[in-house]
């Protein structure tokens, strides 16, 4: 069962913005990329940024090559502790938004 | 100075077990206490494998425990070894046994906090902590989303990521080998099966747990163009409830990384095993979940303490995760920093000076002596995970087959072929590392 398919069975209150704030500046440049592994919602997907940049050119002009859809986020934390550089800005969901487990 | 709206003694920072223990502590002995909770039900962030112990959660609730929304009571515990096609198991079984049960934690921790409401805890759902208030050096109130709360006691119940400690400085960044994660998936198996699939008396409340040891080979890591097997370090566990089933992996969060391994993948494989197969067979994957757990024990602890704050329960790092246990010790870290702050407010006096009480107080219990006496093993056994979880399931599994198999050889050839792969399959060296782990491990616990 892939995961696509396991996230359709958890229960979520989706937050209007990302809980989730990479500083891409430093993804841009990063190989180990280990929060495309280590994250066990598959939140963090690569993009291709190399042919068409202005497809992920966001409104202040940077280039967004890691997305993050927090949507998924199942709050571990696990992302935050593999990152070995910082580039993550791991916070809670807004109060009453985020995972909501009913057989944990 | 601005005033609270409400005269408050003491502000807890999670509903957890933890954080409910604390906030009754204090209000048991008249003091007036709330508890901040980020979701809009207790428990909903939680997850883990199974079971409370129960006279843990007597401790906590004397009159009314037994009325927990308990799921099954454990009376067969399975330590299964699994070699490449079969399990080598260790199974216990004691029918008359009452000591843990499992629960789903949305139902459980909402089942306490009611209970402390009920006793005049106030509770404050949907409500997220962004940081501390400081005065004076001392922690005095917290700053939500919304608006801010006084009082000269907070005490921090916010779980295994505890960004509040963080904050402020009590504790460090964590690494990957302070962490594992949980993977978990939940599948929804009528009663009958359950009952005759794990031995349960039919129709009783009777439920059964099993710790998983190997199961995971066939992993590769690609390094020079080559590939090399690896064992991730991962336990495995299965609980049963009353109409679900539980299975799940812990992970070691440095082998994930090392390893480039993803946590599902990790955990489908587990699932592809023959025994493990066979356990969930059938089932309907209800809910998929995970978790941390802070594995950096007693020789990284964070502090505990400060002018005006506590630590207890994830957030302080406090478990014995050899023997599965954590809400245990959440209770009782809760308990024990919730007198601390009765101590601190008979003499209103809330520096650190007061509160070092707690730390002392878990020293004198059994958190910070298992934590001291279990303070090398999860290193120890990590160190030597080729041969716990690879190397013995296969050995055991091969030792079985030496018993078992019939072939016209005689018994004695067998064995003296069997014991000779023991101690020449992999290099001597292998065995005398084993053992000193073993007794550097049995020394450290008994003495």
């Amino acid at each position: 069962m892939d995961i696509e398919k396991k996230l359709t069975n958890v229960k979520y209150k989706t937050d209007d913005t990302s809980h989730l704030i990479l500083n891409q500046e430093i993804c841009k440049v990063c190989e180990d990329k280990v929060c495309l592994n280590i994250c066990p919602a598959n939140v963090y997907k690569q993009r291709d940024c190399g042919e068409n940049e202005e497809n992920y050119t966001q409104n202040d002009g940077t280039i967004d090559c890691i997305a993050v859809e927090y949507e998924n986020c199942l709050e571990c934390g696990a992302c935050k502790v593999a990152c070995p550089y910082g580039a993550i800005d791991w916070r809670y969901p807004k109060s009453g938004c985020g995972v909501y487990y009913k057989f944990t | 100075m601005e005033r609270s709206k409400f005269n408050i003694d003491a502000i807890v920072v999670g509903a957890g077990p933890a954080g409910v223990s604390a906030a009754l502590t204090l209000k048991r002995a008249g003091r007036n206490v709330v508890v901040l909770e980020r979701s809009d039900m207790a428990g909903t962030k939680n997850m883990f494998g199974g079971a409370v112990y129960l006279n843990s959660v007597k401790s906590l609730f004397p009159k009314t425990f037994s009325e927990a929304p308990y799921e099954r009571f454990i009376v067969h515990r399975t330590y299964s070894f699994l070699n490449s096609s079969g399990s080598v198991d260790i199974k216990s079984s004691s029918l008359a046994d009452n000591t843990a049960a499992t629960v789903f934690r949305p139902k459980f921790d909402n089942w306490m906090v009611q209970q402390a409401k009920a006793e005049g805890v106030f509770f404050a759902p949907k409500t997220l902590v962004k940081k501390l208030i400081y005065k004076n050096g001392s922690v005095v109130g917290v700053k939500t989303e919304q608006e801010k709360y006084f009082a000269p006691i907070v005490i921090l119940a916010d779980g295994v990521n505890s960004l509040l400690s963080k904050d402020i400085g009590l504790r460090k960044e964590f690494f990957p080998k302070d962490m594992v994660l949980a993977v978990r998936e939940t599948y929804k198996l009528d009663k009958k099966t359950i009952e005759e699939r794990f031995s349960l008396e039919e129709g009783s409340r009777e439920g059964a747990m099993y710790e998983f040891f190997g199961g995971l080979s066939g992993f590769y890591l690609t390094e020079k163009k080559k590939k090399r097997p690896v064992t991730p370090f991962a336990i495995g566990f299965l609980y049963t409830f009353k109409d679900t089933v539980s299975l799940g992996l812990g992970i070691s969060l440095e082998d994930l990384t090392l390893y480039k391994m993803k946590p599902y993948e990790v955990l489908e494989k587990f699932k592809s095993h023959p025994v493990v197969k066979r356990l969930i067979a059938g089932g309907a994957e209800s809910e998929y979940s995970a978790h941390m757990i802070p594995e950096f024990g007693y020789n990284h602890l964070p502090k505990l303490y400060a002018n005006g704050v506590m630590v207890v329960g994830d957030a302080a790092g406090l478990i014995n995760s050899a023997h599965f246990e954590g809400t245990n010790f959440a209770i009782e870290s809760g308990r024990l920093a919730g007198e601390t702050a009765i101590i601190a407010l008979n003499l209103n006096k809330f520096r650190f000076n007061v509160l070092k009480t707690y730390e002392e107080k878990l020293r004198r219990s059994f958190v910070l002596k298992d934590m001291k006496s279990y303070r090398n093993v999860v290193e120890t056994l990590y160190s030597r995970k080729n041969s716990i979880l690879k190397y013995y399931p296969d050995k055991m599994g091969e030792l079985m087959e030496t018993i078992h198999v019939v072939d016209n050889v005689d018994k004695k050839r067998k064995f003296r072929k069997f014991f000779k792969t023991v101690f020449f399959e992999r290099s001597i060296l292998e065995l005398f590392r084993d053992f000193k782990a073993f007794l550097k491990l049995f020394f450290e616990i008994m003495f």
